[in-house]
Parts: C-alpha cells; structure tokens; sequence
C-alpha cells in the first residue's frame, strides 16, 4: 500500500529543514507529472514528499543583465512567453512541445531538468543557450554550467539537499537565432526520437561567427555537438557546410547513438544529419536585427 | 493510511474533504464527492479523459496531488451547465455536431475545450487542436470535435 507524508513549505528555509529532517526518505515534488507518474508505475513512493509549489516567487521569466527562469515556471508560461518566443526560441520550441495543455499547465522546466531524462524536452534548448543552472543549499548558491549538470540518465550533479533556484541565459543570447527539432512519430504526447537543438550568430559578412548545436536522446545525457560546432565557426551559413556539420555531429566525435524499442541508430543519425542543417537555417532566419 | 483535509471550491460551492494525502484529485472528485463525470483512463496523465479546470487552467487530475487543491477552484463536467439546467453552448455544440460516440474522453474534451475558450475567445483551427491534443478520442477521428468547438466560440461571440 502506498503512503506518504506531503509536506507543503511556503519558503527555502523551510525546505532545506525538511529535507535535513527527512534526509534520503524525502524527494521533492514541483509539478508533480513525472514524480506521481513514477509512484504510480513502481508502486513505491518515498516516505515524505516536499512540495515545492508554495515557492511562489520561483515563477518567472525576466530579462534583466542576462535572461532569468526561475525553476518553478511552468511549461506553459514559456509557451505563452513573446520574450522566449522571440529571443529565446529554442526554449519556447521546447516547451511547446512537452506533453499536452494539461502537463504543460503544471510540469516545470526546473522539474523537466532536474528528473534528467535523456529525452526531456527542455534541455536540449537550453544547452544551445549555454543556460546556467543556480542551485541552492544550505551552504549558500553554486552555479553549474547545465552542459555539466547532468551525470546520467536520470542522474544530476544535484546534491539531495539542493534545489535548483533559477537559470541564468548570458545577455550575448540576444544576437543569436535558435531552434529545436523535436523528431517524433506523432505530433503531440509524443517523447522525441531525437531531440535537435542549433544557437547560431552570424557576423556582418553573414559567416557563422558563433554556433552551438545540442542533441537529446543521441547519449546517455544531453549533450552539446562541440566538434560540430567548432567546423562551423567562421564559415558561410551554406548547404555544404552544414551538411559537414550534420555529418560531424552524428559521428562518435560527439554522440553515441543506440538502437531502442523506439528507433535504431542508424535512424537517428540519418536524422541528425538531416536536421542540424535545417535548424541551422531556422535559427538564422530567427536572428533578430 | 495518513489523511489530509482540503477546503477548496468546487463548482462555485465551497467544500472541504477529508481523504487519504496520496489520493489525486480525480480520485477525490469520483469517490469522496461522487462526481463522475470525470473518467479514469491511463491514470498517468496521457489520455485526457480526467481533465478538469483549476483556477482556470485544464490540467490531469489524475496527477493532481490532493494536498495541493487546498484554497483553489476547481471545475468539473457537472458545473458547466448553467443553475437552471441549460446546457453550456459546448456541450450543445457538441450534441448538434455529432462530436460524441462512446462518450468516455467527452468530459475531458469539454473541459479543455472550456478552459481554452475561456481564454481565448476566438481561437485559430490550430489551437483548438493544440488545446484537445493532450485528449485522446478514439472513436469520431476529432474532426467533429474541432468544428464543434469552433462553432461554440462563434455561438459564445
């Protein structure tokens, strides 16, 4: 029979007293759509869940020396959002695509990220936006460079009695265009069978003066496609070229691609190669003046 | 088994309910409430079938966390018809357009239908099909559904 204690703390404090209370019997619970999913489908359940929906002031979006979402926004936020729609577009691609209304109306990026799994939405968008993760301890804040936060499926540098506050996108980001892809055999309630990411900047001689491609379920974890990345750094937005760096970042040099239940690997590579030049395209056609 | 009071609105009453704090709200709004309008399909938020309004927003009550209701609002199938009975301009729309066969994801449906049109009040094709993509219809193939919601937000207009 399945049992808990739920906790519903209205601030930090009281959040990192309960969890040094309650210690490895506690997990956190935000929106709730994957930690109730996993209770229901194990039959187990932790002995206490903190909730972190009372951190009311953990919800927000701003653009203020750098961009700020907290981690408690929701995915619908960010899809209702014209600021990352337009400037963050990746991110707004991202979470337009997470589950449905219903999920979206509650699931948080912060919960997306922290639940780590190599699918998630999310996290491929905000790699390609060189996103900081900020997270706070009892010991104070740290911040963690999200291309460093994850360690494995499911598995974060998160420490249990951390919560992850906010995450921070450089100024910088304003100059880019970005975009994700999504591959799926259906267009809603879907997992990818990759996930795409590309930030690219262009110089005034419209060469790729910056450029950086992300990939979800191509690894463990998400990663960034850095060989990819560095070819295409001061050359011509031209079909060759991406095509070289479609090419690059579906080599082991930046993935290693499986065969699962859901596709094989030679699938997702055919399909990295196809859309890191489309997204590529995208995201320069979204770089605003 | 632990037990947890919640006070909240539902359906413009306020109500307070004793239950066990591991049950959702879908499962308090069934079988504390006896409100069965809203239905049980996957029961991990991926059919729709138990979708309800919170403060105004369509979410799963299936993975609706029961502590969390407490001094919120909540809609149901059973509240959208008007006090004297008349049918929501939604529900009629969907009688007049054949958008019902079996008739287990209709509440649902109706319910992500009204959150939306409460909203938006003028929405395009496309997102009456983002707002009912998270309800899973098996039998009518959705077209009729989709007119029928168009055609309640021109009646609404």
């Amino acid at each position: 029979m399945i049992d808990y204690d739920y906790k519903k703390p209205e601030s930090l404090k009281e959040v990192f007293s309960l969890l040094k209370e309650y210690g490895p019997k506690a997990t956190l619970i935000a929106g709730g759509t994957d930690v109730m999913v996993k209770i229901r489908n194990t039959k187990k359940a932790p002995e206490v869940l903190i909730s972190l929906r009372g951190l009311k002031d953990l919800r927000y979006i701003r653009k203020n020396n750098g961009y700020h979402i907290g981690a408690l926004t929701t995915h619908r936020m960010l899809e209702q959002s014209d600021l990352v729609q337009t400037e963050l577009s990746a991110l707004h691609d991202g979470a337009s695509e997470v589950g449905s209304v219903q999920i979206r109306n509650v699931a948080t990026v912060g919960g997306n990220i922290c639940n780590a799994a190599p699918s998630a939405d999310t996290s491929g968008p905000l790699l390609a936006l060189d996103a900081t993760v900020v997270l706070e301890g009892p010991e104070g804040r740290r911040s963690v460079p999200i291309a460093d936060f994850f360690t494995g499926t499911y598995r974060t540098v998160r420490k249990a009695d951390e919560v992850l506050i906010e995450f921070q996108i450089p100024a910088e980001t304003e100059s880019f265009g970005s975009a994700y892809w999504k591959h799926s055999r259906r267009k809603a309630m879907e997992l990818p069978l990759l996930g795409i990411s590309v930030a690219l900047k262009l110089s005034e001689n419209k060469e790729i003066s910056d450029a950086r491609i992300s990939l979800t379920v191509a690894a463990p974890t998400p990663i960034r496609a850095y060989k990819a990345e560095e070819f295409l750094k001061g050359k011509p937005l031209d079909d060759d070229v991406l095509r070289e760096a479609g090419k690059i970042a579906s080599s082991r040099d930046c993935c290693s691609l499986r065969d699962s239940l859901r596709c094989a690997a030679w699938y997702r590579e055919k399909i990295i190669q196809v859309f890191v030049p489309r997204m590529a395209r995208l995201a320069a056609e979204r770089i605003r003046n | 088994m632990k037990k947890v009071s919640v006070s909240f609105t539902l359906n413009g009453d306020p109500v307070t309910a004793e239950v066990p704090v591991t049950w959702s709200l879908l499962k308090t709004l069934r079988e504390y409430f006896e409100l069965n309008g809203a239905k049980k399909g996957c029961g991990v938020g991926e059919c729709g079938a138990c979708t309800v309004i919170v403060d105004g927003d369509a979410v799963s009550s299936c993975l609706y966390p029961i502590p969390e209701i407490e001094g919120r609002s909540v809609t149901t199938i059973e509240g959208i018809a008007s006090a004297e009975g008349e049918l929501h301009p939604l529900q009629k729309a969907f009688i007049e357009n054949n958008g019902v066969q079996c008739g287990y994801c209709t509440s649902g449906m109706l319910m992500s239908a009204k959150s939306l049109l409460d909203q938006n009040p003028d929405p395009t094709e496309d997102e009456i099909r983002t707002s009912i993509a998270g309800n899973f219809c098996r039998c009518t193939g959705y077209i009729q559904i989709v007119e029928a919601i168009g055609m309640a937000a021109e009646t609404i207009k």
